[in-house]
This record gives structure tokens, sequence and C-alpha cells, in this order.
């Protein structure tokens, strides 16, 4: 069943287009990795669709209702977003940075409700935090702080999850484990997500379907092994690239020695 | 409990600060006479404690906790431990809104209004100057709330000298400009405290919502805050705490700076701890300055503006020094 959808959406900074007539729909238990060159529009188009960009045409409906007339407190109970920028100066503690997750959910004065601290405690757990509840977040290291703010946004008990690079800080190991984690939250609880990813074997490796963009516009939304062509990686990033089936899904690896 | 340790702490203090504050001045009382002129003594003793003495304690307890609590709400929302009510611009405003109220003769209770007024006006202008071209960050307001600080400070001078009301308490009007916690009566006292009963009761039930800024405005909007409502709420909450404390004490500096960080290190950065925190802390750390103010060159008397400013400035340049890469 389709959460998420946009139709027809461009989008601008100021004067500079970076979205292009994008449609895109979002189904419970899907995983989408959006992939493409830097500047291809990928970070706005995950901007656009948790209602943070307001599109010049076009429109983002959240479960058929148009994002643009709901509050943010609607949206957050719907839609988590897990940020790129992971640096805090003030020492909030692990817990209390999963915490915020709740936000939406709080009562006027911000009181919190058992249920609050049990969806906190669930988060925390299921990220393997236990031990770093309550450590300094400005003292964590990238790949933890990571987790901690994964964390906050599955305590937002969204149906929707939306993550710009969420493998940007961790090393190969824990990219394959968050990734793992997120696949199994799309099947076993039913969740959409959609990732940005920069590198395109985990993008291969994780997603029911990745989306590829380039300037401002999707070129192409199929499952891997119609997305990663030979053809397409090549038009889209160069021809220094080789893809190589593996599996039933497609690897991309540099072609040739890469000399000077 | 080791939160609860260091609240019950800070309660101590305040209220041990308020009884030195009470006991101690450049005139020396005895403590069972102090407490006779509470109780109501018709002699020169319970004229200096009722009316000299207690209205001061009083007013530097709402100024110190008003300070600090907006400091820390303005922290929060730039989730940067440089910004305060002083650097924001947020006092000059205040500032300037006060001395033309006084030289248009309104009464006393009525200038801690028109400081409000002042502070809004100020805080509102330096956001809508640092949001030009891009997004707000710590560097575009500290540098729009400089130019207003001075333009304030250019107006207010200009106020000075052309009115005549103020140019016969010069002297007195520039000494409340360096910082001096002066209350003229019970009326403005009682109009101050309202207004920062206000200003804190806001800035209480805002706080979980600053805490969302913990990663940024935008990660605070996909937490569900609304970033433009809750923006003007805590700008309006550090309007009224600033005007009432300005109104009261003219440009007391750091304190707002200083207190709200200081405490960090003990409750942690959740503001749900930290704004009551900084409100207790901030008004005992004012009580004790203003006593230093009154006693240390006595008979003569200090702003308590030098006293903030000599223990605070030390502790700002630290602070810069330490957090350089991300002011720049």
């Amino acid at each position: 069943m389709t959460v998420l959808e946009a139709t027809a959406v461009s989008a601008a900074y100021g004067a500079r287009t970076v979205l292009r007539d994008c449609t895109l729909s979002l189904a419970s238990g899907d995983v989408l990795a959006v992939v493409g060159p830097t500047g291809a529009g990928r970070s706005s188009l995950l901007r656009v669709l948790a209602g943070l960009l307001r599109p010049r045409a076009g429109s983002v409906s959240l479960d058929a209702a148009d994002i643009a007339s709901l509050s943010r407190a609607a949206i957050a109970r719907r839609i988590a977003v897990v940020p790129q920028i992971l640096d805090t100066l003030f020492p909030f503690t692990v817990r209390e940075i999963v915490g915020l997750g709740r936000t939406a959910r709080l009562g006027r004065f911000g009181g919190a409700s058992a249920g609050d601290a049990a969806a906190v405690d669930r988060a925390i757990a299921e990220l393997e935090l236990g031990p770093l509840a309550s450590r300094r977040i400005d003292r964590l290291s990238g790949g933890e702080r990571q987790r901690a703010v994964l964390a906050m946004a599955l305590a937002q008990e969204a149906a929707v999850l939306l993550l710009d690079e969420p493998t940007v800080h961790l090393d190969p190991g824990h990219q394959i484990a968050t990734l793992a984690h997120l696949s199994r939250l799309a099947r076993t609880r039913g969740l959409a997500i959609l990732a940005v990813l920069h590198d395109l074997n985990l993008a291969s490796a994780v997603a029911s379907r990745v989306v590829v963009m380039d300037q401002g516009r999707i070129v192409r939304d199929a499952p891997p092994g119609e997305t990663l062509t030979s053809e397409l990686v090549a038009a889209i990033f160069g021809s220094g690239l080789e893809v190589v089936a593996r599996n039933g899904s497609p690897r991309v690896f540099p072609a040739d020695r890469i000399r000077s | 409990m080791r939160v609860a340790t260091t609240f019950v702490l800070l309660g101590a203090a305040l209220v041990l600060s308020v009884a030195a504050g009470i006991l101690v001045g450049s005139v020396p009382i005895a403590p069972g006479d102090v407490l006779g002129a509470l109780l109501g003594s018709p002699d020169v003793n319970g004229t200096i404690v009722r009316d000299l003495r207690l209205p001061r304690v009083l007013g530097s307890v709402l100024v110190g906790g008003s300070l600090a609590t907006a400091g820390a709400l303005l922290q929060g929302l730039l989730r940067n431990p440089l910004a305060d009510p002083f650097v924001t611009g947020t006092s000059a405003g205040a500032t300037l809104a006060a001395i033309v109220a006084i030289a248009l003769g309104l009464s006393a209770p009525l200038v801690p209004l028109a400081a409000f007024v002042g502070a809004l006006v100020a805080v509102g202008l330096v956001w809508r100057l640092a949001r030009l071209g891009g997004p707000t960050t710590v560097l575009t307001v500290l540098l729009a709330g400089i130019v207003l600080t001075a333009f304030a400070g250019a107006v207010a001078t200009f106020v000075l000298v052309a009115s005549d009301r103020l140019a016969v308490h010069l002297r007195s009007v520039l000494g409340w400009l360096q910082g001096g916690v002066s209350v003229i009566d019970s009326g403005e006292l009682a109009v101050a405290a309202a207004i920062v009963t206000i200003g804190l009761a806001g800035a209480v039930a805002l706080a979980h919502r600053v805490d969302a800024y913990a990663f940024g405005e935008e990660t605070a909007a996909t937490l569900g805050v609304d970033p433009d409502r809750t923006t003007r709420a805590v700008l309006g909450a550090t309007a009224l705490l600033s005007g009432a404390a300005v109104a009261l004490a003219g440009l007391v500096g750091f304190v707002g700076l200083v207190v709200p960080h200081a405490l960090r290190f003990a409750v942690g950065a959740t503001h749900r701890r930290l704004v009551p925190a900084s409100f207790l802390a901030g008004a005992a750390a004012l009580v004790l300055a203003d006593l230093g103010a009154r006693t240390l060159l006595a008979p003569g008397e200090l702003p308590v503006g030098a006293i903030t400013g000599l223990v605070g400035a030390p502790f700002f340049l630290a602070l810069l020094v330490r957090s350089r890469r991300v002011v720049v």
C-alpha cells in the first residue's frame, strides 16, 4: 500500500532548479535506494518527501493527504528522517537524543508517558545502545553517534523512514549491519524506507528498488538488476566502471587498475 | 539522583545568597536587628532593610534569573553556547526603549513594559537580519547583534543628551546603563516580577521543543516542531525576560552567557533541566554580584555590570578559544 507519493514534483532553491518532474511512490515494506552523482538532487528529493522543501510544481501526498496541509507534528508521527549532520555542541546523553524522537507525541508541556519511555527503551535495545545510554553524544565515535540518531528516528515509531547517507560515518562491517537492520524493519514491521546512498553496491545489495537520479530527474526506478546496467552506469557515472552480476544482483567495480 | 542533588544545592545557594544580600550591606546592621526590620521596626534600620536592601535583593533575583534563562533559551535555539541577550542585541533594544520611556516621562511601572517591547523589536530585527540570504547561523546573529547594539547605543546617547528630564539625572542614568540594580518603586518591581513570571513559564513550557534543536532547525522540524512558531515563541519569552532585566538593572553582561554554559556540566544539556537550573543559579549569582557591588568599595558603589564583566569576560574568552572552530 502506497504511503508516500511524489507526483510530477519540481523544486528549486531560489533560481537554481534542483528537481524536475519527479514522480515516485513508496509503499509499506519497500526499501528504496536513491543513487546518482553529487548534485543530482538526491537530498532535495528527500527534503521534498519530508515536507521540508515545498515543490514549485507537483505535489507530495502522505497517506493520500497533501503533505503541505499537515502540521510538522502530524508529519513527524508518520515520517522519521535520519539527518546527515550529527554534530551537537551540547552534552546530551544518548538516551536524551533517542528521547527526542518522541517530541511529536509528548504532552503540551513536554510530559512523557509510559509509552514514550517504552519506545525509547525499545529503540535503544534494538540498536544495542544499552551500554552507551548515559554517555554523552559528543564523546561517541561517528559510528556510535549514527546508531544513536537512527535509534532516535526509530523511537518516532513512524511508518516511513527517510535516511540521508546513513552509512557515511560507518566502517564496512557496520554499513552492512545497519542496512541489514533497515531491511529487517521493512520486512517484519512493514516500514517504508528510502535511503540516499552513495555506494552503488550497498544500494544494489539492500534495495528492493534503486532510483537513479541525474540533473534533478529520476532517470530510472526499478529493481537493482534493471537499474544498475552497464549502459546506465556508464551514462551516469562515466566509463571507468564495470557491472558484474553477483548472486542475482549487480555489483559495480572500477573497470581497470587506476593509473595516473 | 545527582541531578536532584544539584537542584537542592542550587535552591539552597539562592536562599543563602538572598539571606546574605539582606544581612550584609555598607551599613553594618546586626542580624537580630535585620530580622526586626523585616518584621516592621520603625527605625532607620527598618528603612535600610525594607526600602533599600530587600527591593534590591529581590530585583537582583529577577534580573539574574531572567538573564540566565534567556541565555539558555537563545543558546539552545542557536545550538551554540556563545549566545545571550547581551550579544544578540536584545538588551540594547530594551535599554533604548527604557530610556525613551523615561525621557517621555512614563511612570516607573511602565518602564519594564517599554523595555519588553524594545527587546522584542530588537530580537526580531536581529533574527531577520541574520536570515537575509541564507539560514540563521550564530555568526550572523552575533554580527547583527553587534550592529544593532552600536546603533541602539548611538540613539540612546542622542536621547540622553537631548532630553531635559534625563539630563538632570544623567549620572544615575549612566550608572544604570553600566548595569546596576536600581529598584525605584515597588510598582516597577511588581510589574517586572509579573513579566518575568510569564517569561519563565513560557521558557519552561518551550524547553522540550528547544531540545529538538540539538541537530539544527531542520531536524527539529522532522521531529515535529514547527520551526517558525517555536522560534517566535522562544524569542518572545527571551524578550519578556531580558526586557524586565534591563528595566531593573540596565546592561548587565555575561550572566546570560556564563551561567547556562557552566550549568550544562552539572545538569546536562536538556533544557527541561537547564532552564529552571539557570534561573536559580543566575538569581543567586546576581544577588552575590550585587552584594559585592554594594560592599567592595563601600561607601562607594560599583555598578554590578563591572562585577559580572570582571568574572564573565575571561570566561567568555576561554569559551571563544575552545569553540573557535565552531564560530568561524
